[in-house]
């Protein structure tokens, strides 16, 4: 059987980096004593993956990987097993049932994520009260083209991200935005605000940015129609 | 509990590299309130986080200290040179990974002493805390250092840093220092005087009550005690029931992969074979074992309480642990349930732990390896390595049939009463290995073998019968490296033959500080300041900044390092009693001169004088 389990990231632990995560887990997975599958040899290694890496520096209420499992018990029971080996930072969401096919994974379906930033005191100038920010958020966004200087292993070139942002809003000191992810057209929310502050001539760094991630979506739209779907909801609680 | 706040902001923790070094929160680390503990305990290790994590002296004592209600040990380790110079440029004191409360608050700082190319990086944790270097300029507004581990079996080189020195197993004493100092804050002694009374504990060393004078030629001519109720020995202290001695079921597991990243079992302490280069194999005597039903439990909660994906065993040869076979039996069926692999560290290739290894590991994959330390019999019995020609080609010949083809044999370059032989020796034997290799029919054999052969360069170390040894210089070392590499070259298969040797200079380092006496102490802080740190990172070690200390102290390390001493002379550490006595030493020494084997300790008992200590392999025939 697969499951998707769904999992947040907050406080310190943002500085665990996505690999150690993944051994964070798998330790976890065994103190609770799960029944998972392995893969061949001498070296078995569960099989598991995650939908989309997290950077490091980046809290998330939304993290999701797909694990095989020999044996299940009920959602509300993993669930309750997992959070009794977690570490402070870490709460296990949820644990549903997933179709065990390739099509279904995680992974492969990520296709937008929701991101919640905001910007350190400083980097807005004094003055910029929430109506005027919102009102460059507007200017900002009804450009057709956005471009930004994206560095690849090659070297840089330019691409146009403002097909990759679906919506960015401004409230309460927060900008939350939806945008593209995935293997391919995937967009960082550091570049998506690094455009808006540069829009506005405003220099930010990275260390400027508090990012916490909201929630990653699967798109079952068809047509070009898009229609985004959280990836827990693609999962069935297991009774 | 209120969300723990990081030491250090995001500013830094996102510019340094693995922030995971700082932030604790581990699994298994331990908090506690400090409104309820009356001591807060800060341990280090002298090392970057993932060398530090993987060491096990600490996960015993942390567990030990934490399960008294009145005392809260944490975790301190290094600062990376990039964390290192954003504490200094900013001023923010080392904390201690649990609480992050600075290190300086803390009552007592303890330091493992692993290595002596770690010297320096004690006083980076002592400078990076705001604690005096030197111990007689601190005071109750710093806390207690203590410095433990393998290298106090000659603390002298580092004397003028440390409080006090705990000389021996830690599981024995520690309550009581701990109850002192209770009785001690509660009663306002003055600093002084609680030291004065540490030095009344059996194993605990204050080396500012010692006198230390000097003859002309710069050997001692006497080490007394400054008062005559501080104790002129210091007696090791060991744990003699080691099957009932606390042992961590849940050690702290980290995030980042350290580089020992697995559950370790402890399945005996100390060894019987008594080789002559090796300072574990004396200081840890008597051998003691654990009992596998001990073992079995204790491995079955350390699976539980970890996750870990990997076990190990450990110990100094754990061939001669007496119940090995069951043990393993149990691990293979338990954790193959869970995906765990097992590894098998110092185990001597025999036709049993071949079968073992073939069932844990990929035959065709893994490297086999051997210990022959020398590269001929007379070597070998000099420094009674008891391992011989026939039972290493016997072991590689079963290896060899039984699907293995890389193997790693293991030298030292340097060692005493070595010759241009010994050195060719080692070719020779590698050849040798490759004969039996080219035996098997060829429509058996699987591709080519590879044969390693790595050699390091003896560091004579106190406490084992080559302390009075000379030490070969670092252009001894390469020219038999050399001679080594020349003659692989010169043999029939040495396209199947690599040859690597180590580093000299580092070496001769190690064998400066291992043998010093406190006039080094100078020369130590003088190698920091010149900006000497991370000295056991190859990358990292700056020789001219040590040649610089050494001059700057009017120090001659050839003194140290070169020098044959006298079996009369007065050595830096002979005021430690490490149960093996002196007389053994020199009796092995001249042994060693003769090139005569001596017997382990379960063939013979060769009066060493850990018997002493009333239990372990000594006593096991009377059971």
């Amino acid at each position: 059987m697969r499951v998707r389990i769904k999992f947040s990231k907050t406080g310190s632990m943002k500085y665990i980096g996505h690999l150690d995560v993944m051994r964070y887990f798998q330790k976890a997975l065994r103190r609770a004593e799960f029944h998972t599958s392995f893969s061949g040899g001498f070296s078995p290694h569960m099989i598991m993956s995650f939908a989309a890496p997290l950077g490091v520096g980046l809290t998330s209420d939304a993290e999701y990987f797909d694990l095989d499992l020999e044996e299940a018990e009920s959602s509300a029971v993993m669930t309750e097993k997992l959070n009794r080996q977690m570490a402070p930072g870490f709460r296990v969401l949820s644990v549903r049932e997933i179709p065990a096919d390739k099509s279904s994974k995680g992974m492969t379906l990520v296709a937008a994520a929701d991101y919640d930033v905001r910007l350190r005191d400083g980097v807005l100038p004094a003055g910029a009260d929430e109506s005027r920010v919102r009102d460059a958020l507007d200017g900002f966004l009804s450009q057709s083209v956005i471009r930004i200087l994206k560095k690849t292993k090659k070297g840089e070139r330019e691409i146009d991200i403002r097909p990759l942002i679906y919506s960015m809003a401004y409230q309460n000191g927060v900008f939350s935005m939806t945008i593209s992810q995935g293997s391919t057209d995937n967009l960082r929310p550091e570049q998506a605000i690094g455009a808006f502050t540069a829009f506005l001539g405003l220099p930010a760094e990275k260390s400027d940015l508090i990012i916490r991630r909201k929630e990653l979506y699967a798109d079952l739209g068809t047509d070009g129609e898009r229609h985004l779907v959280p990836l827990e909801d693609l999962g069935t609680v297991i009774e | 509990m209120k969300e723990r706040k990081t030491a250090l902001g995001e500013d830094i923790l996102l510019r340094v590299e693995k922030p995971e070094r700082y932030i604790g929160n581990e699994i298994n680390s331990v908090m506690k309130d400090p409104e309820d503990v009356r001591i807060r305990f800060a341990f280090a290790f002298p090392d970057v986080y993932e060398i530090g994590m993987s060491h096990l002296g600490i996960q015993i004592l942390y567990d030990m200290f934490n399960r008294r209600s009145d005392v809260w040990c944490e975790r301190v380790y290094s600062p990376w040179p990039d964390l290192d110079a954003i504490l200094r440029e900013k001023k923010i004191p080392l904390f201690a990974l649990e609480s992050q409360d600075p290190v300086r608050t803390f009552d007592f700082l303890g330091v493992t002493i692993q290595y002596e190319m770690c010297y320096t990086n004690i006083l980076q944790i002592l400078d990076l805390s705001g604690i005096p270097l030197h111990a007689k300029e601190r005071t109750w507004e710093d806390p207690i250092v203590i410095g433990g581990g393998p290298c106090t079996y000659n603390p002298e080189p580092i004397a003028d840093f440390f409080d006090l020195f705990y000389i021996g197993e830690g599981e024995t004493r520690y309550d009581d220092l701990f109850d002192l100092y209770l009785r001690c804050r509660d009663e306002g002694w003055t600093r002084e005087r609680f030291l004065r009374e540490a030095s009344h504990l059996p194993g605990i060393y204050v080396p500012s009550l010692y006198r230390v004078t000097y003859h002309a030629d710069g050997t001692i001519a006497a080490f007394l005690p400054a008062a005559d109720d501080v104790p002129s020995k210091i007696e090791k202290q060991i744990v003699m029931d080691f099957d009932r001695v606390t042992y961590p079921e849940a050690p702290v597991v980290p995030y980042l992969k350290a580089t020992q990243d697995r559950i370790v079992l402890e399945v005996q302490r100390g060894c019987i074979r008594g080789c002559r280069f090796c300072q574990a194999g004396m200081v840890y005597r008597p051998l003691r074992e654990k009992r596998v039903e001990t073992l079995k439990k204790d491995a079955e909660a350390l699976l539980k309480n970890t996750g870990y994906e990997e076990i190990s065993l450990s110990s100094l040869s754990t061939s001669d642990y007496t119940e090995l076979k069951e043990l393993i039996d149990f691990l293979i069926d338990r954790c193959s349930r869970q995906g765990v692999n097992i590894s098998l560290p110092s185990l001597r290739i025999d036709a049993f732990s071949l079968d073992v290894m073939s069932k844990v590991q990929d035959v065709k994959k893994s490297s086999l390896t051997f210990a022959p330390e020398a590269g001929t019999q007379r070597m070998r019995d000099v420094i009674n390595k008891g391992l011989t020609e026939e039972e290493i080609l016997r072991g590689a010949g079963t290896a060899f049939r039984g699907g293995w083809k890389k193997v790693k044999l293991y030298f030292m370059l340097g060692l005493p009463f070595e010759t241009e032989e010994d050195a060719k020796g080692i070719a020779r034997l590698c050849q040798r290995v490759a004969d039996v290799y080219f035996e098997i029919p060829k429509e058996e054999r699987n591709g080519k073998c590879s044969i390693t052969a790595s050699c390091s360069f003896f560091v004579p170390k106190p406490f084992t019968p080559f302390q009075w040894a000379s030490m070969d210089r670092a252009e001894d070392f390469l020219e038999k490296a050399h001679i080594a590499k020349n003659e692989v070259r010169a043999m029939e298969n040495q396209s199947c033959i690599r040859f690597t040797y180590h580093e000299a200079s580092v070496s001769v380092l190690e064998g400066v500080l291992a043998r010093g006496d406190r006039k080094l102490c100078a020369a130590v802080e003088s190698a920091y300041k010149n900006g000497a740190m991370f000295d056991a990172w190859t990358e990292r070690f700056r020789q001219d900044a040590w040649d610089r200390a050494f001059s700057e102290n009017e120090i001659d390390p050839a003194f140290y390092a070169h020098r044959e001493r006298s079996v009369d002379e007065l050595l830096p550490w002979d005021f430690i009693d490490c149960g093996v006595t002196k007389e053994f030493l020199k009796r092995e020494w001249m042994n060693a001169a003769a090139a005569s084997v001596t017997p382990n300790c379960r063939e013979h008992c060769s009066g060493c004088g850990a018997r002493g200590f009333g239990g372990g392999v000594c006593y096991e025939s009377q059971n």
